[in-house]
């Protein structure tokens, strides 16, 4: 396989095809390769992600997962030395573009990261409610953002009568359950997930896992994750990136969840799929 | 297991952690240092409190509450109102100008500047910190003062209806104003250090959640970077702020001292400070009498200074507190 498939739009349309019902696309990442300082960790990554399914990113340590899930809401602005080639579209803009505000973007696209991180000093409450408090967004009806937020992320119940405590005192599974809420009170059209269950219990693996399933609905998820199980459970489409020693990950499959566990075209996608590597 | 059960033996686990004996040693020796230091300060607050009785006995409340020093009358007068008074508005103009400072060259060290460049500046400031009062006594004196009474004259000219900026006299020399400047350059090097090493621990996980939140970099330090080390940054500020407090030598060359309460015209020339009282004062000394009343306002400054630490203390302690 050359490089040269990968970063033909070829690729993308093909994708559209293989879906099972075209839809408009949330976001499109097109020929994305990023550097850290002299070291590329990322080429040439084409990934179409249509409206409201659940995709799911693997492959093994290293190969720029988080990497390129962080790219899709500008999160590496903060690093010094991160660099990008390559665009990412959401509704049809480059991301990227100069004239494009990052705050905005990010209300629209809202991420999940692996280990819980609720702001410890500020309540229950008072997390679900920070994104609206600091992207300065002016809402009335705070109480219906709060309960219907909080049961989507499954942990209405848990906290109903408790919600002036510290979210600090949460268990790590309640956290992260939080702090999908709190990622759902701003509205975004995408979520990124990157590990998100990779901290806790089975059971509430299980209560996020249903979580995700439902959200899917309304929002179009990205989740990183480890767990084969898992991508099968929640994901409409699978990508998996590998990279070899001292080279740069790049995507080496991608396709619907079930072609891609059960009728993988790549033998390394097999290998890995099996657990047999990784 | 009911909790009734009534033969169960308490063992306290916290002192059990200096079982082992080197640990007992070094415990000890530990705990020796600590009293020591504390003996080391109750000493000095015993003699300079032992001093200031007969100045107290002489001069009663009015020592604190009056602006005088008339030595040479009979019976001599001294009240040091305007000295105390005069320390804590330095102290204040000092905080204006410093803590905003140190907060942004923090926030541009830390968040903003290139790494070899965040490098630099840490150095300067560090370096900053290392220059000897009398030498930036001198530096102000000589090189800042020209300039100094030329933004005054400004900030009368365009700001001079708020009361703070009136100044009657036209002589802008000698001003709490320049005094509070040159404090706030001794506290900046202390109150950044301090910010910049606190707003470097702010944890990533809690930016990125400010970042995917929509957050611009003004309200992440705001509600997250900020909060988060309130406590810290407080303290270094008090640091800053103890050294204001007692600075002597190089206010000594910029403030016009006055027997005299200046309320509040800080670009006014004249105001006071005990620190510069005591050092002025101490060289003419014109009998035992003037140097008990001396030690008696540096028993004073020194309370002062618990005082301000205390305040600080409590405010440290209060930053727990939830944000709803
Ligand atoms: N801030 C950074 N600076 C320099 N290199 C980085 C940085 N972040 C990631 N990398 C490098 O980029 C490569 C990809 O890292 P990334 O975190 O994207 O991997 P991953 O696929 O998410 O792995 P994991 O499954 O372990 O989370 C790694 O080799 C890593 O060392
Ligand atoms: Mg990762």
């Amino acid at each position: 396989m050359s490089t040269a498939e990968f970063e033909s739009v070829q690729t993308l349309e093909e994708q559209m095809v293989e879906s099972a019902a075209p839809r408009d696309l949330a976001m499109d990442a097109r020929n994305l390769s990023v550097w850290f300082g002299k070291r590329k960790v990322l080429e040439g990554v084409n990934i179409a992600f249509p409206e409201r399914t659940c995709t799911a990113l693997i492959g093994p340590s290293g190969c720029g997962k988080s990497t390129f899930i962080r790219t899709l809401n500008r999160l590496h602005e903060l690093i010094p030395g991160a660099a990008l080639a390559g665009s990412v579209l959401y509704e049809g803009k480059d991301i990227y573009d100069a004239d494009i505000d990052p705050v905005h973007i990010r209300l629209k696209i809202g991420m999940v990261f692996q280990k819980p991180n609720p702001f410890p000093s500020m309540t229950i409450r008072g997390n679900v409610l920070s994104g609206l408090k600091l992207s300065g967004m002016k809402r009335d009806d705070h109480d219906a953002i709060v309960e219907s937020t909080l049961t989507s992320a499954g942990l209405w119940n848990e906290v109903k009568d408790r919600l002036d405590h510290a979210a600090g005192d949460l268990s790590g599974g309640q956290q992260q359950r939080l702090v999908i809420a709190r990622a759902l009170a701003v509205e975004p059209n995408v979520l990124l997930m990157d590990e998100p269950c990779s901290a806790l219990d089975p059971a509430s693996t299980l209560k996020i896992e249903e979580t995700i399933r439902e959200l899917s609905k309304n929002v179009t998820i990205i989740i990183v994750t480890h767990n084969m199980q898992q991508a099968v459970r929640v994901s409409d489409h699978t990508a998996f990136f590998l990279a070899a020693e001292n080279e740069p990950g790049h995507v080496v499959e991608q396709g619907l969840t079930t072609e891609i566990f059960s009728n993988p075209k790549d033998q390394r996608t097999l290998d890995y799929v099996n657990g047999r590597f990784g | 297991m009911s909790s009734l059960d009534t033969n169960e033996t308490l063992r306290d686990l916290h002192s059990a952690a200096t079982s082992h004996r080197g640990d007992r040693v070094f415990n000890r020796v530990i705990t020796g240092a600590a009293f020591t230091s504390l003996i080391v300060l109750a000493g000095i607050a015993i003699f300079l409190g032992l001093q200031a009785i007969p100045a107290f006995q002489s001069q009663g409340l009015a020592f604190l509450t009056t602006t005088a020093w008339d030595i040479n009358t009979d019976p001599p007068t001294a009240g040091i109102w305007g000295m105390l008074y005069g320390s804590v508005l330095l102290a204040v103009i000092a905080l204006v100008i410093a803590v905003p400072a140190s907060i942004l060259l923090s926030v541009f060290m830390v968040f903003l500047a290139p790494p070899k460049i965040a490098k630099i500046l840490t150095n300067l400031v560090d370096l900053m910190a290392a220059i000897p009062s009398v030498i930036l006594g001198l530096w102000a004196f000589y090189i800042l003062n020209p300039p100094a009474e030329e933004w005054q004259q400004l900030l009368n000219q365009y700001l001079g209806w708020i009361p703070i900026f009136e100044n009657a006299s036209g002589n802008f020399l000698g001003t709490p104003f320049i005094a509070g400047f040159v404090l706030a350059i001794m506290m900046i090097p202390i109150v950044t250090s301090v910010t910049r090493e606190v707003l470097g621990r702010t944890p990533p996980e809690l930016i990125n959640a400010a970042e995917s939140l929509g957050c611009s970099l003004w309200t992440m330090l705001r509600y997250v970077a900020l909060p988060y080390g309130r406590g810290g940054i407080v303290g270094g500020v008090m640091l800053g702020l103890g050294r204001a407090l007692g600075e002597t030598i190089a206010v000594f060359f910029v403030l016009k001292l006055v027997y005299d309460t200046n309320w509040y015209k800080v670009i006014e020339s004249g105001g006071g400070s005990v620190a510069t009282l005591i050092v002025s004062r101490f060289g003419e000394v014109t009998g035992p009498f003037e140097l008990q009343l001396l030690l008696a306002a540096g028993f004073f400054l020194f309370l002062g200074t618990l005082v301000v630490n205390m305040i600080a203390n409590l405010i440290v302690s209060r930053t727990g507190r939830l944000q709803k």
